[in-house]
This record gives C-alpha cells, sequence and structure tokens, in this order.
C-alpha cells in the first residue's frame, strides 16, 4: 500500500494520470457551471421577501464552501508533505492557496452586495462575517510565508505549519452561526438536513457546488501539472517531453 | 510508518491540538464579546450596560410598529418571546423590515426599556421560498395550487 502512495507522488506519475483525468474535470466543470448559473440566474423562482437579490446565492455558498474546502485540502497536502516528504502535496498546496483567497475574497464581497439591500449595512462585525475576514488573511499569510524564504524547501515547510494551524479557524466559520448571535443566517445547505427551500431553488444551488468543486478539481490539476513542469524542468523525462511535444508541434 | 515519519506526525498533531485549545480557551473567555447582539431577555434582566453603544436582536412584535405621520420616526417592539424592549429609531428602515421579522438594532438603553436605535438591520433567516408559495402558505390562494 506504501508503495502505491509513493507512487501516486511521483511527479512524473501523476503528470501522466492527470493529463487524462482533467480534460473530464474541466468539461463536467463548464457544464455544470454553465447550467447551474443559467437555471439559477434566470429560471429559478424569486424569494418571497428578497426578490432577486436572493439569486446572490448561487454565487456566495459554492465560493464560500470551496474557501473552507481549499482550505482543509491545503492544510491536508501540508500534513502530507511535512510528514512524507511527497513534493506533489507541496506543488499542490501552493497552487490551491491562490484559488482559495480568491473564493474567500468572492465570498466575502457576495455577501457584502447581498448584505447592502437585506441587511442593510455592507459590513457587520459578527462572528461570521470576521472568521471569514480571518481565513483571508490566513490565506494571504500562507501565500506570503511561502515566499518569504529563500529556500523553498523552508517556506514549503513553514507555509504548511502555517495552514495547518490555520485549519483551527475552520470549525469556528462553520458553527459561528449556532455558537453565538450573529446576523448571519444559519446554513442554507447542509448535508444532514432537508434544505429550507423548495427544489427548484435548491437543485441549482447543488448544480453550481458540484460546478465549482469541478473546476477547483480542473483547475488544481492543470496547475500542478504546470508546477511540476516548473520545478522539474531540470529532470530528464520533462526534458525528453519537452522535446518530444517540440518535434511533434 | 517509520519511526522518524511517526514523530514528525504526532509533533503535527500536537501542534494542531494546542493551537485548537489556544483558540478554544480564547473564544471562551471572549464568549460573551462575540455574540453579535443582546436579546431583550438580557436587556430587560439588565445585562446590557445603558447609556452605551449596544447591540440587540430579536423579532419585531406583530402590530407594534408606529410610524410618526409627520417625520421618520418610528417605534416598535423588539421581542423574543420572553421579553420585550421597545425601540425608537429616527430614519430608512431596510427593505426586509417588517413585522414578525428579526432585526438586530444598534444604539443606547435609555433604561432596560428602551432603547434609542442609531441603525436597524434586518435579519434574514435561512429560509427561501417563491412569492406563490409564500402566498399559498398564508391561505390566499386555494390549497389545491399548492402542489
Amino acid at each position: 500500500m506504501w508503495a502505491f502512495i509513493h507512487k501516486l507522488g511521483s511527479p512524473k506519475w501523476f503528470y501522466t494520470i492527470s493529463s487524462r483525468l482533467q480534460p473530464w474535470f474541466w468539461g463536467l466543470a463548464i457544464l455544470l457551471l454553465l447550467v447551474g448559473s443559467v437555471w439559477g440566474l434566470a429560471f429559478a423562482p424569486s424569494d418571497y421577501q428578497q426578490g432577486n437579490s436572493f439569486r446572490i446565492i448561487y454565487v456566495h455558498v459554492p465560493a464560500a464552501i470551496l474557501a473552507q474546502s481549499c482550505f482543509v485540502a491545503m492544510a491536508v497536502s501540508g500534513v502530507i508533505f511535512l510528514v512524507w516528504k511527497i513534493k506533489i502535496a507541496d506543488m499542490a498546496a501552493t497552487v490551491i492557496a491562490p484559488f482559495g483567497a480568491a473564493m474567500t475574497f468572492v465570498a466575502l464581497f457576495s455577501g457584502a452586495v447581498w448584505g447592502m439591500p437585506t441587511w442593510g449595512t455592507w459590513w457587520v462585525w459578527d462572528a461570521r462575517l470576521t472568521s471569514m475576514l480571518i481565513q483571508l488573511f490566513l490565506y494571504l499569510g500562507v501565500i506570503a510565508l511561502r515566499g518569504a524564504f529563500a529556500s523553498r524547501d523552508s517556506g514549503a515547510r513553514a507555509a504548511s505549519v502555517l495552514a495547518l494551524v490555520g485549519v483551527v479557524n475552520i470549525p469556528i466559520i462553520k458553527y459561528s452561526v449556532n455558537w453565538w448571535n450573529t446576523l448571519h443566517q444559519p446554513a442554507t445547505f447542509t448535508l444532514t438536513e432537508r434544505p429550507a427551500m423548495p427544489m427548484d431553488m435548491w437543485l441549482p444551488l447543488l448544480i453550481m457546488v458540484l460546478g465549482f468543486y469541478c473546476f477547483f478539481i480542473a483547475l488544481t490539476l492543470t496547475r500542478t501539472r504546470n508546477e511540476i513542469l516548473r520545478r522539474e524542468s531540470a529532470k530528464r523525462w520533462v526534458r525528453e517531453l519537452v522535446a518530444d511535444t517540440g518535434r511533434r508541434g | 510508518m517509520n519511526p522518524k515519519r511517526k514523530q514528525r506526525l504526532m509533533v503535527l498533531l500536537g501542534l494542531a491540538t494546542l493551537a485548537a485549545i489556544a483558540v478554544g480557551l480564547v473564544l471562551y473567555s471572549l464568549s460573551s464579546n462575540i455574540n453579535l447582539f443582546f436579546s431583550p431577555e438580557q436587556i430587560v434582566k439588565g445585562e446590557a450596560p445603558l447609556e452605551q453603544q449596544i447591540r440587540a436582536g430579536g423579532m419585531v412584535k406583530e402590530g407594534s410598529v408606529q410610524r410618526d405621520k409627520e417625520s421618520l420616526d418610528v417605534s416598535f417592539v423588539v421581542t423574543d418571546y420572553a421579553s420585550d424592549v421597545e425601540v425608537r429609531y429616527s430614519g430608512i428602515l431596510p427593505d426586509l423590515f417588517r413585522e414578525g421579522q428579526g432585526v438586530v438594532v444598534v444604539g443606547k438603553l435609555e433604561n432596560n426599556k428602551i432603547l434609542r436605535a442609531g441603525q436597524v438591520l434586518a435579519k434574514h433567516d435561512e429560509n427561501y421560498m417563491p412569492p406563490e408559495v409564500a402566498e399559498a402558505m398564508q391561505g390566499k390562494m386555494p390549497t389545491e395550487t399548492l402542489e
């Protein structure tokens, strides 16, 4: 079993496997995002109180879910890198961080735009909003820390440790709306309970969430492949690959 | 797993646990400060400071909203179904403000019954529904069309 995991961690093997996987994820992501956004933004019924402004949920909720999933993925990759010294895990963590930061920003921004008409304010320092802002800073910290070292290995180790410690924030974000009084409403979408909206409202939302996940996987695969080529550019198999592509192209 | 890796894994797990404990303790000691607002029950009991900017949250009591005809002055009662606090406000209310809706008001307590608000925020719950369904639930439409 360990042999298999080590094989999984080999950049060359990953490069080969991911070249077969990535078109599927890209295709699925484009399809789901197209269907979900057209359905959600144009065809789903409007809300009885908020009217059309509730449609921001179709971007806000998937972005917020992704922002947290990315952080966990980044921290897990960090632990794998720290304990088993698997380079590919660090490459993945490197490329996930900016995407996660972007998703956090999208969630915060779309929430602020929705908050203005609905709550009457762009921003309020409640537990959910504040913990989400902390997560954005954690992402930026991880990115900055990685770049702050002259040696890539030291940067990678420091960033992994920060990511791991930052995971503590994830349950705080998730349960902030249950533990404290907040202006933010409790979760609309949970795995355990029936959603608090009719099917023609939550089905497009589910499609959007899946679409965001596929987009995340596709983008991570593609960017990790680029990262492999960049870091392993001195290796023989990469040179051969480039020479081969050059001849064919 | 070889001993060196095991040791590294243990160190990391220890680090994460310590971080979690530290954050947990901080949150525990701050718990009352993290709450965004006081409930009417807390205010009536005198747990909220007077003459200081505070937030109060609850439901707008049905039939309690009174608007001044000449100005933007409005008063309403915020309730958590245990206690009531009267709110006086002058300004524009958010779109979602209505009776039976959750609100968070920012302002100063005049005494433990009356709050002079500087800002009123509408609190939305996690329920969403199309207008037709909402109407049907209020019995304005024949029930056969509910499906």
